[in-house]
């Protein structure tokens, strides 16, 4: 039976400090019993001799420095594990959220997890298809890639993220994905939206969801990301599933770290952010991939609303530093009425081309997506030249590569919320496009595909 | 001598009762005994930076110093290992225990059992020094691996026998010069935050040849320099530091992955052993040595990893090699001394990072040079280090780029602009800088041609005046240019696509030798001066850029190396085609 204390000496905003203990574990689970009964979670932040810093995972509210209860769990923050956790929904401390009883484990497991040794690793190389263009034909996403999307207030990432979960496949094959959800500090709206879009499809029976909401607990948001990938560590490397992790929105997340070091004084980064948000976000985005002689594997997708549109913010710039490319959304596009807004230039996927080619998709996938980003920013670009000096300042050429990036993002990028394309239409949609271009301007072809595809319809 | 943990805050590790311990000697800190390194001391506390996660220890448990400070083991067995930032191998640990990280492990980070086929160069009775070559191992069929008399001893040579040995076992005898015998092994340890010393630094003139146009040509790096490329998200500092570990012109790379990706390692280990040397045909892991701490793995570790890089670096260097060392990312080297400096509660400068961040970065650099190594042949052997730095939003005023910056002498820029317009690689012309360009152009004149440094000079004026013209024509158009500047537009355009840009991925295109680059540019600039006589003499400037051989410029560099006379033949046929039509134009008139 570990001892209760009930000598708390401070508390200020999440920070509970604790004296006359003994034998505290760095990181080891604290729980507070309030004169109510209510129990709370924490844990320790700093361990001295006979002290300990203690950091609730749930508000401070109605603590007080009399009247608690202390107890110190001996191990640190834990998951329960089994087959039975598919089709359940947790909050943001892995309590269940829908009224069913709790898992029996078969396997309990730190939610901080261990970094996977780099030489297990497997190199991420199976094309996804999403049945989405701007993602299969230009930043192909392949199993076992963390890939976020890069998105705004009032953009609609959660339809397109939904739209991937749904659509997401692999060629060839009708393997399923198992999905698990967090919601991070959303509205009960947009993670309702997530809950119906599963029930829909289907796929709840296949999905674990952890849902913290905007008016749950601020600090829970710390744990619950660790729920999310625990659970999908559990999934893909014991169950031997492919597990697609949809985490939204992160930058609640860094909200919540960044409250977490002002209480605790600690020197602030940029805009206040700590010096270790970069280490913090990658001990999380890490989680995912793939490993050798494993069968299963972790596809994340990190949802961040970047304040103020502004990619260089710390929680965007950070991700970019750590994640394998970027899915960015654009404001500009979504006023044009064009879904998904997906601005091409800005976007990337830094592992499509292990995913793409002969044997893959086709051949001709890198040098034409190559070729269509080239088209399409030479067309951006004599767009915003025409808008400063009027069309009649731009060359002949240049007018038709205006034209087409006009149809490249009427055609191409946009498409409906349920239209699921191949990836063999996406390619040919995308000749399709290259034919209003002079044949010899495209020059990131090899001569040889611009002969076969060039005069196929 | 035991102590006793007093504190834990995560990576730091406060403990008392460590009486006689120095600083930076190597601790194994509480029941689960992780490894850990003291880094300050205070009265009878000292604080230790753990390179494990400290999760589960507490006040109480154990702390046990080990008598030395952290150092890496020297000696066959190193090329084509994976090793974590204290040099512990991924390989055997994977095999141990699994595929993910546990904790407390001290596996030999070289092979105990393994034997090794010795071949002893020193005769018994010889007196030998600090650094002389015993005798050498095939090591692997790309590097022989020479054994040396470590740096502090010097002596006679009581014995010594050619054979078949571990790591471990005797090959000789030293009577050092108190008349001590000392026995001789394979390997040797240091201390990774000791320089290994040297005989003499000498200025670096030699070019590291990386078979990067932009770099080779336009920025050139020396066996022995330093060079800085910060850059944005994206931008493409890991491919350059991979094509520079695949290609360089040293004959050992030292890759350490800081606090990046670790598909990134992946691919290195599934590439490396598949790509052959352009120069020796052997596979390049045969020449490398990585070391792995990527973000997710400790960051004390993370800090180590650096100095163990660099220290396994000398000891090649030592032997009388050349060494490129990339340090993948040096701004994650910088967070980690951060953040352990903010939970010491050390007085922060700049950011937030420790006010010695600048002199830890130049000791770092310091450490690479070409030199005399010890021993008395005079070889020669160097190091450069190419550090990438990852700046916040890719703002160059960061600290850590500032810092770098101060003690590197090759700057590679990278820009934002240009990598979302897909111009790798993003070195951005107009603000990077070589300062072994005067020193290199001697190079080039004597063993590439006499007229590179010119064309280089014009290439980089052309660019400058490209810049300038941009701004007109984005004030009031095409319009108002003279034929001459269009031209120039062009012909930067053409150095831009048809000799900057480079694609890392293509089977050609990933490496074009220093003979021909220098044929590529000689091509353009010959187009170029002989387009503006063309034009002098009145051609209209359409005629000449209508002209279809300029498609063969664009195509140079997917011309293989073993068809490279087909560049030479390329300027006679655009002199001969700008020659026809500056006739067309005198019989007209
Ligand atoms: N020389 C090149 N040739 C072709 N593609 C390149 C080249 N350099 C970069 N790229 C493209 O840019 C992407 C990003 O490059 P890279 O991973 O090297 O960026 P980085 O600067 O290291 O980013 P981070 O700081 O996030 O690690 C690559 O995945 C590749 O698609
Ligand atoms: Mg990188």
């Amino acid at each position: 039976m570990p001892k209760e204390y009930t000598s708390i000496s401070r508390i200020s905003g999440p920070l509970v400090f604790v004296e006359n203990v003994e034998n505290v574990k760095y990181g080891e689970l604290v729980e507070v019993k309030l004169s109510s009964g209510e129990i709370r979670q924490g844990q320790v932040l700093e361990a001295y001799e006979g002290a300990a810093l203690i950091q609730m995972f749930t508000s401070t509210q109605d603590l007080s420095l009399q009247g608690m209860r202390v107890k110190f769990l001996g191990h640190v923050l834990e998951i329960n594990l089994s087959p039975a956790i598919l089709g359940r929904t947790f909050d943001g401390l892995g309590r269940p959220r829908d009224g069913g009883p709790s898992i029996i484990p078969e396997k309990k497991r730190d939610i901080n997890g261990s970094p996977i040794n780099p030489y297990s690793r497997a190199y991420p190389s199976e094309f996804i298809q999403t049945g989405i263009s701007a993602i299969d034909g230009m930043n192909t996403l392949v199993r076992g890639q963390k890939l976020p999307i890069f998105s705004g207030a009032g953009l609609p990432h959660a339809t397109l993220a939904a739209q991937i979960a749904r659509q997401a496949r692999l060629l060839n094959e009708e393997e399923k994905f198992a999905v698990v959800f967090g919601a991070l500090g959303i509205t009960f709206e947009e993670a309702n939206f997530f809950i119906e879009e599963f029930r829909k499809t289907g796929a709840l029976e296949r999905s674990v969801l952890f849902i913290n909401l905007a008016d749950d607990p601020v600090i829970e948001r710390i744990a619950t990301p660790r729920f999310v990938l625990s659970c999908a560590e559990y999934l893909a490397f014991d169950l031997d599933m492919h597990v697609l992790v949809i985490i939204s929105d992160m930058t609640n997340y860094a909200e919540a770290l960044r409250e977490i070091s002002a209480a605790r004084k600690e020197i602030p980064g940029r805009r206040g952010y700590p010096g270790y948000l970069y280490t913090d976000l990658a001990t999380l985005y890490e989680r995912a991939g793939r490993i050798k002689g494993r069968k299963g594997s972790i596809t994340l997708i990190p949802i961040l609303t970047m304040p103020e549109d502004d990619r260089t913010h710390p929680i965007p710039d950070l991700t970019g530093y750590i994640t394998e490319g970027q899915i960015f959304l654009s404001r500009e596009l979504h006023r044009k009425g064009i879904y998904p807004p997906i601005d091409v230039l800005q976007s990337l996927s830094r592992l499509m081309r292990g995913g793409i080619g002969e044997g893959r998709t086709r051949k001709d996938h890198g040098d034409l997506s190559n070729q269509l980003y080239a088209g399409y920013s030479r067309g951006v670009e004599a767009r915003e030249l025409a808008v400063v000096l009027g069309e009649s300042a731009l060359t002949e050429e240049d007018i038709l590569f205006l034209r087409f990036a006009q149809e490249f993002e009427e055609k191409f990028i946009k498409q409906g919320e349920y239209e699921n394309r191949s990836i063999f239409e996406t390619l040919d949609l995308g000749w399709k496009l290259l034919r209003m271009l002079p044949k010899s301007s495209l020059k990131r072809i090899r001569p040889e595909y611009l002969e076969e595809f060039w005069g196929r319809e | 001598m035991k102590g006793k943990i007093i504190r834990v805050a995560g990576p730091l590790v406060i403990a008392k009762g460590l009486t006689n311990v120095k600083m930076y000697e190597m601790v194994r800190v509480g029941n689960l005994e992780l490894f850990g390194e003291i880094i300050g001391l205070d009265k009878d506390t000292a604080a230790i930076q753990v390179y494990e996660e400290t999760q589960g220890i507490g006040p109480g448990e154990p702390v046990y110093p080990l008598g030395e400070p952290l150092s890496v083991e020297l000696g066959p067995g190193i090329i084509g290992q994976i090793y974590d930032g204290i040099q512990r191998p991924l390989t055997q640990l994977a095999i141990k225990t699994g595929d993910f990280l546990s904790r407390g492990l001290s596996l030999p980070a070289l092979d105990r059992e393994k034997k090794w086929d010795f071949e002893a160069r020193v005769k018994k009775g010889e007196y030998v020094e600090g650094g002389d070559i015993l005798g050498v191992v095939p090591e692997t069929s790309a590097l022989e691996h020479r054994i040396l008399l470590p740096p502090n001893l010097k002596g006679k040579i009581l014995d010594i026998k050619s054979g078949s040995f571990t790591v471990e076992e005797t090959i000789g005898i030293l009577e050092d010069e108190k008349g001590n015998r000392v026995e001789l092994k394979l390997m040797h340890k240091w201390p990774v935050r000791y320089q290994r010393p040297v005989k003499e630094k000498r200025p670096p003139v030699i070019p590291l040849i990386t078979g990067q146009r932009v770099l080779d040509t336009f920025f050139p790096l020396v066996k022995g320099g330093t060079a800085c490329v910060p850059g944005p998200f994206g931008s493409g500092k890991t491919i350059i530091q991979h094509q520079l570990a695949k290609w360089a012109d040293t004959e050992v790379v030292v890759y350490i992955g800081c606090g990046e990706r670790g598909n990134e390692m992946t691919e290195v280990l599934i590439e490396f052993p598949e790509l052959k040397d352009p120069r020796t045909g052997k596979p390049l892991m045969e020449r490398t040595v990585l070391i792995a701490n990527t973000s997710n793995m400790p960051v004390a570790a993370r800090e180590a990893s650096v100095f163990t890089g660099i220290t396994i670096a000398e000891y090649f260097r030592d032997m009388g090699y050349h060494v490129s060392l990339m340090a993948d990312s040096t701004s994650r080297w910088a967070e980690a001394m951060r953040e352990i400096s903010g939970r010491l509660g050390e007085m922060p400068g700049e950011e937030g990072y420790p006010a010695y961040l600048a002199s830890r970065i130049a000791s770092f650099y310091e450490r690479a040079g070409l030199v005399y190594c010890l021993g008395r042949d005079k070889r020669i052997g160097s190091i450069s280090i190419i550090g990438a730095v990852s700046p916040p939003g890719g703002d160059l005023s960061d600290p850590v780029v500032q810092a770098t910056l101060r003690v590197t002498k090759v700057f590679w820029g990278l820009d934002a602009r240009l990598a979302f317009a897909r111009h790798f690689p993003a070195v951005d012309w107009l603000i990077s800088y070589s300062l072994y360009v005067e020193p290199v152009s001697e190079y080039w004149r004597e063993n590439i041609s006499e007229d590179l440094y010119e064309l280089r000079q014009i290439s980089m004026a052309i660019l400058q005046r490209e810049a300038e013209l941009q701004d007109i024509v984005r004030l009031v158009g095409m319009e108002a240019l003279s034929p001459h500047d269009r031209l120039i537009l062009e012909v930067a355009r053409s150095i831009r696509e048809d000799f900057l840009h480079q694609n890392a991925l293509h089977e050609v295109d990933t490496y074009t030798s220093p003979k021909k680059q220098y044929l590529m540019l000689r091509n353009i600039i010959n187009f170029y001066r002989k387009a503006s006589k063309a034009l002098d003499s009145g051609v209209d400037l359409e005629a000449i850029l209508k002209l279809p051989e300029r498609e063969k410029i664009s195509q140079m560099k997917y011309i293989p190396e073993k068809d490279i006379h087909k560049l030479e033949e390329l300027i006679y046929l655009i002199d001969r085609k700008l020659e026809e039509l500056r006739e067309g134009i005198k019989q007209y008139a």
